[in-house]
């Protein structure tokens, strides 16, 4: 499995991170320098096995569905770049 | 004033209990010597004011009879852990200028049980590292030279690691996914104890790899990793995956008696190039453990050399999830727009600027492992072989091994800068010793056990049964008291 660049560019839309044409063939070789480095599973004999979910087999715990916090706008919004009459403020999303 | 920042916790305990000094002069003392140590980088953001008012409201607690197991104690915190007011951000860009408006459960839980807060530490950026450079304040050094020449403290607790070791502090917080609080404390000669998994709360800690990260104590001694970890870990309603379990007395269990117990020595963490004083101190560890009774049996754990790439799977398939909140909205670092940019951009330009490269790389490898098409390949492949390395540890468990002896790093401290031009996969080869621990859920400790030919400091790592870090606890206070390891840097910062 080798990645190319057409397909480093998708990875890095994907995860929404934006990167220069120019450094494309670098982060690609990257991907498969890691990526030839895992290649190893592929030599296990994972027939039968379950996927991990858990390290300890445990139920999660439950609580009763009921409000317990709130009436914090000012809280919530005291770390934001930009918050504007009480909302989160962001480019515009629709025409 | 120096002498008092050298106390270990237990000793200064027992000097505040008695009025021998108060926790205002034990946190003074700290506070100058971290002044007089920005050379190391470990305190990134200092916090002086807030660590003489806790340590006069920890006086005033003693004087009244109503101390706790820490109270007064000046402990650093990495920053990893959200403090209330005090900038958290996870040693990078993207969270640069934010103050949480809540403190994380392990960092309540230790304040409560009166422990005074110093200030913030060093680490890599998103505890993605094993060197402390990917910092964004830039590099932790190692209190410990050789040569006139900067050497690592390990990663990514080095701030923790280079403060506990340079006596800037009694002991700190360190986050472990990977082997981020073992690796360090063997790089700088001090004891750091990764629990189970679900010991400590997760609950405000900045997450990288959910089914991974522990937090856990990084001190002077296994007695003090002891105390502090009982006043770190219990059940968290806020964390669900925190275990409702009876949290023990551990430092009642150090008897450092362990005959009849049976040690494991894994013929797979024998490996080709490892250097021969590291081989040499794995054997004396073995020998030590003997001479105080111990069973030692060779075990097999058939899986370990798996366990890196199936690492490298799952934490950046976590994290990868775990980042997106990052997107210049709700906190942190946001880019500036151009004319026209909608929202993809902001995210896309935001996340460029805030994330260092390295965690970018991880952020990418995580999406493509995770991505339509390489899931069942890449990450449920991952996933599968996880269960069969927690099997061989359950298969050596059941076997009556109490506990497994390995070295805790493949080499003693390295210099900074040696990394920059390796491929990425190089460095992640330091954290071959400790990365199954994590995959397995299992505790695990470093214990500092000898000096290499330079002198720098070598640990050894125990690791034990789930939920057993009592046990563990003391198996390593047996390994530290036959190893005799009192090493400390020569003060050059």
């Amino acid at each position: 499995m080798s990645i190319d660049e057409k397909t480093a560019a998708h990875v890095a839309k994907l995860a929404r991170i934006r990167v220069d044409d120019a450094r494309l063939p670098e982060l690609a070789q990257e991907f498969n320098t890691i990526l030839g480095f895992i290649e190893q599973l592929s030599e296990v004999d994972v027939e039968g096995v379950e996927p991990m979910v858990s390290v300890e087999p445990m139920r999660l715990k439950r609580r009763a569905d009921l409000v317990t916090d709130g009436n914090q706008q000012a809280k919530v919004l005291s770390n934001a770049p930009d918050a504007r009459e009480g909302f989160f403020a962001v480019p515009k999303v629709v025409e | 004033m120096s002498e008092l920042t050298k106390m270990t916790i237990a000793a200064a305990r027992d000097a505040l209990g008695k009025g021998e000094v108060t926790s205002l002069e034990l946190t003074e003392a700290c506070l100058t010597a971290i002044d007089g140590a920005d050379a190391l980088g470990a305190f990134v953001h200092k916090t002086p004011d807030l660590a003489r008012e806790m340590a006069a409201a920890a006086d005033a607690r003693i004087k009244a009879g109503e101390a706790d197991k820490l109270t007064g104690i000046p402990l650093g915190i990495k920053d990893l852990f959200c403090t209330k007011g005090v900038p958290s951000q996870a040693a990078s860009r993207i969270l640069e200028g934010f103050r949480p408006e809540y403190e994380s459960t392990v960092s309540q839980k230790l304040f409560d049980a009166g422990a005074v807060m110093l200030g913030k530490l060093n680490m890599d950026e998103f505890a993605m590292g094993s060197s402390n450079e990917t910092s964004v304040y830039g590099n932790a050094v190692n209190p410990w030279r050789v040569n006139g020449q900067d050497l690592t403290p390990g990663g990514s607790s080095g701030g923790s690691a280079a403060a506990v070791a340079a006596d800037l502090c009694l002991g700190a917080t360190g986050t472990d996914t990977g082997g981020s609080i073992r690796q360090p404390a063997a790089f700088t000669g001090i004891t750091g104890l990764k629990p189970t998994y679900g010991r400590c709360s997760r609950w405000g800690i900045v997450a990288f790899a959910s089914s991974l990260d522990q937090a856990g104590p990084m001190a002077k001694d296994v007695r003090d990793c002891a105390i502090m970890l009982e006043a770190m870990c219990g059940h968290d309603p806020k964390d669900s995956t925190s275990a409702d379990l009876e949290v023990p007395d551990f430092e009642a269990m150090l008897t450092g008696d362990i005959r009849g117990k049976t040690i494991g020595i894994p013929r797979e963490y024998r490996m080709d190039g490892m250097p021969a004083e590291i081989e040499a101190l794995w054997a004396e560890g073995r020998k030590m453990l003997q001479d105080a009774g111990a069973k030692i049996v060779d075990i097999s754990l058939p899986h370990t050399k798996y366990a890196l790439p199936t690492y490298y799977v799952i934490a950046p398939a976590e994290a990868s999830s775990n980042l997106a909140r990052y997107d210049g909205v709700r906190f942190g670092h946001r880019a500036k727009l151009s004319q026209g940019d909608g929202i993809t951009e902001m995210y896309e330009k935001t996340r460029a600027e805030g994330f260092g490269p390295e965690v970018q790389r991880r952020v990418m490898i995580g999406t493509y492992v995770l991505s339509a098409g390489f899931y069942d390949a890449y990450y449920n492949r991952a996933r599968k072989v996880r269960t069969l390395i927690k099997r061989d540890f359950e298969d050596a468990f059941a076997q009556g091994v109490d506990a497994i002896l390995t070295p805790a790093t493949p080499s003693a401290a390295f210099p900074l800068g040696q990394s920059d031009d390796a491929d990425p996969v190089a460095m992640y080869l330091n954290d071959v010793f400790t990365v199954t621990v994590n995959l397995a859920g299992l505790p695990g400790i470093a214990v500092p056990a000898g000096q290499d030919g330079q002198g720098l400091p070598l640990g050894l790592q125990l690791i034990g049964r789930p939920w057993e870090e009592g046990d563990l606890l003391n198996t390593a206070y047996a390994l530290e008291r036959a190893a005799g390891f009192v090493g400390k840097p020569e003060k050059w910062w």
